[in-house]
């Protein structure tokens, strides 16, 4: 997808001003936080669970090497087949071979933010290849040419009549005086239409949300099964990672699997959660000829080592975003990138860099909800940090800002003049303020006062009253 | 350099710790006995909590269930679902034994179809392998008898699973699967399966039957 990370502001600005979007936002903190929490409350071992999976996941890190090199050997055991992809180029230049090489004229696709991330549908649209997106969610988006704006519910943004006006414009096969009031009647429809397009396609792309290293064996976590049928009703199944998916083994994996739905949609458990390994056996009724998995780094090597090797263990749940306030403000299409919310804050300028995507870690409040969510303990507030850290060592940062950090740093490296100069401005804010106790606008501050007021400093300044008080 | 030896390398030259010996021992040792972790207390009950549980469980997860003593009375079970949902009396399945000795036979009001399916049955029925009793999950795996269709394409989903094979967690199934299947040798597929197919991807209603089955109805034998 085109970035416009660079414009966060003019998009969050949108964003806050376009109501339907608003209405729709409503639902992120309505649903996703009580459900989490409901289930969180319903499992002593949650806490626990949360520190063994970030070991598993450090070990993994530590071993990626020889974990990729034990898994590969047990995909081409089983009959499967591995190919290795550094760049997002070279993860669609194979996936366009495996499908040229099995004739494909249309693909079914799971859901894969991977597969986002390289910009794998245009790319196979442009080859004459057509991507169908199977998910409810990218369906609706991919009709209306969108991206995902959350990377479990991408259609988040959304209401039910977008989706009506979108299924009455796409498919005119269909009367004009059906009744689509009811989501259930734009489930119904979106099933029958996707389901003729399982048998007609000749290739199925999934994601995973894990692959074994134990068994060679990929996973998929899905609640409605269009992952599984797409991977079951093709000639060939691709499956695109990235090389952070290994667990070690079935148990390391059942480990993470119990806080991965909990921390999605407060479900125990997803619907369908399935372990693949290899293609079709010889006896085997059904299932795809060939499997292959596209491992691919485009970026990921280059946070090993780095403050961001962490963000590594991420498992994509979504409960960062569910959880962060600036999210629920401006929904995740603001962000301007693949990955939004505070996992994408961190993630995108370690993909795109951080020249065009500066905006992002300073999203954040710093309220710290994301990282006290995360099943795998990321510290995304941290890693947020170390973006504006280079940020403004690179000199990247606004000039605003960067004037006004080195006026203030002049003052804070002589404290007898900053003493000075904070008691003259206390006073004078004190006083222009002092009617109703707030200032509802600020000279050089209209960006922040234009939407709270400040409260007006009263009394005295901290060092004052700390010395009047030690000496009482 | 090939992109395989080019991605190994780049992870190699930040993983070096100088004892590379130390670190293939970790890995093998890690990989050829797998340990279990943390397993919550939920399902570690005695037989008939677990069944209990497991019911439960179900029920939360938005599928129905019966349990009967015998396993001869589920093709009577069988053919009151599809008579109490309207359905015909047409049910597919695989040559799974498992459900062969069931004795369908018996129960001619219902035609039997075999093999996979093609999108085109309403009905279908498959034997688990295991139940879950921590999260509901039931546990099915593919094979020559098994076809995975079966799970995914008909409306209706019946599935029959022993009272004898629910444990209490996921390590109970994975140890199950180990002993079915032997250590390093996997299903093309493993199923586990927790209620019906749902989508909440318009404006976060759950609804039911998005790809999968509209409804998951488990018979507990024994």
């Amino acid at each position: 997808m085109e970035l416009t990370s660079p414009a966060f502001k003019q998009n969050a600005v949108r964003a806050l001003n376009d109501p339907q979007l608003q209405k729709a936002l409503g639902n992120v903190e309505k649903g996703f936080v009580a459900k989490r929490a409901a289930a969180r409350a319903a499992l002593p071992e949650f806490e626990a669970l949360r520190d063994q999976a970030r070991a598993i996941k450090t070990h993994v890190l530590a071993n990626l090497d020889l974990y990729l090199e034990a898994y590969e050997a047990r995909v081409t055991a089983s009959g499967g087949h591995v190919h290795w992809a550094e760049s997002a180029e070279q993860a669609r230049e194979i996936i366009l071979g495996i499908c040229r090489k099995a004739n494909a004229r249309t693909v079914t696709k799971g859901k894969s933010m991977i597969s986002e991330e390289i910009n794998l549908n245009d790319y196979l649209e442009k080859n004459g290849i057509e991507p169908v997106e199977t998910d409810l969610g990218e369906y609706i988006i991919q009709l209306r040419h969108e991206h995902p704006s959350h990377i479990i519910a991408p259609a988040i943004h959304l209401n039910k009549e977008q989706v009506e006006e979108d299924f009455r414009r796409v498919h005119t096969h269909l009367p004009d005086s059906r009744d689509l009031s009811e989501p259930v009647a734009l489930l119904s429809e979106a099933r029958a239409v996707l389901r003729q397009r399982y048998f007609a396609a000749d290739v199925g792309i999934t994601g995973a949300n894990f692959l074994i290293a134990e068994t060679g064996s990929s996973v998929i976590v899905t609640n409605e099964g269009n992952g599984d049928l797409t991977q079951t009703l093709g000639k060939v199944h691709v499956v695109v990672a990235s090389i952070e998916k290994i667990v070690p083994t079935l148990e390391d994996c059942a480990g993470i699997l119990r806080l991965l739905a909990r921390s999605a949609t407060g479900q125990d458990m997803s619907v369908y959660t399935t372990f693949s390994t290899g293609p079709r056996r010889p006896e085997d009724p059904d299932g795809p000829g060939e499997y292959h998995v596209v491992l691919i780094d485009n970026g990921r090597t280059a946070m090993l080592g780095s403050e961001f090797e962490d963000m590594l263990r991420c498992i994509r749940c979504g409960a960062c975003m569910n959880h962060c306030p600036v999210y629920h403000a401006v929904g995740g299409h603001a962000y301007g990138s693949v990955y939004p919310g505070p996992m994408g804050a961190v993630l995108t300028p370690s993909l795109n860099g951080i020249n065009v995507s500066g905006h992002l870690p300073n999203a954040s409040t710093f309220c710290g909800r994301c990282e006290s969510v995360c099943p795998m303990k990321i510290p995304l507030p941290k890693m947020m940090r170390h973006w504006r850290e280079r940020e403004f060592e690179r000199n990247l940062a606004p000039a605003a800002s960067r004037y006004g950090l080195g006026i203030w740093a002049f003052f804070a490296r002589r404290p007898a003049l900053y003493r000075w100069a904070s008691g003259i401005g206390m006073k004078l804010l004190g006083r222009m303020g002092a009617r109703n106790h707030r200032l509802s606008s600020l000279p050089l501050a209209g960006g922040w006062t234009a939407h709270r007021d400040l409260p007006a400093p009263e009394g005295e300044t901290f060092v004052a009253a700390y010395h009047r008080q030690k000496g009482a | 350099m090939d992109s395989r030896s080019a991605i190994l390398s780049k992870i190699r030259a930040t993983r070096d710790t100088g004892d590379e010996t130390a670190r293939c021992l970790a890995v093998e040792s890690r990989l050829a006995r797998p340990a279990s972790g943390i397993v919550p207390s939920r399902g570690q009950l005695d037989r008939e909590g677990r069944i209990a549980l497991f019911l439960d469980m179900i029920a939360k997860a938005g599928a129905t269930h019966e349990r009967t003593p015998l396993p001869r009375d589920v093709p009577a079970l069988a053919a009151a679902y599809l008579r109490a949902h309207n359905l015909p009396a047409r049910l597919r399945r695989g040559t799974d034994p498992r459900l062969e000795a069931l004795g369908f036979e018996q129960e001619p009001a219902i035609e039997m179809l075999a093999g996979a399916s093609d999108g085109s049955d309403l009905a279908a029925i498959s034997h688990a392998d295991f139940g879950i009793a921590e999260t509901g999950t039931l546990m099915l795996l593919s094979g020559p008898d098994n076809p995975v269709t079966l799970t995914f394409l008909p409306e209706h989903h019946l599935v029959v699973v022993r009272a004898d094979d629910i444990g209490g967690d996921m390590e109970a199934a994975i140890a199950r699967l180990r002993m079915l299947q032997g250590k390093d040798r996997m299903p093309r597929t493993v199923n586990f399966v927790s209620g019906p197919s749902r989508s909440a991807d318009i404006e976060q209603t759950i609804l039911l039957g998005a790809h999968g089955p509209r409804a998951l109805h488990v018979m507990v034998v024994g």
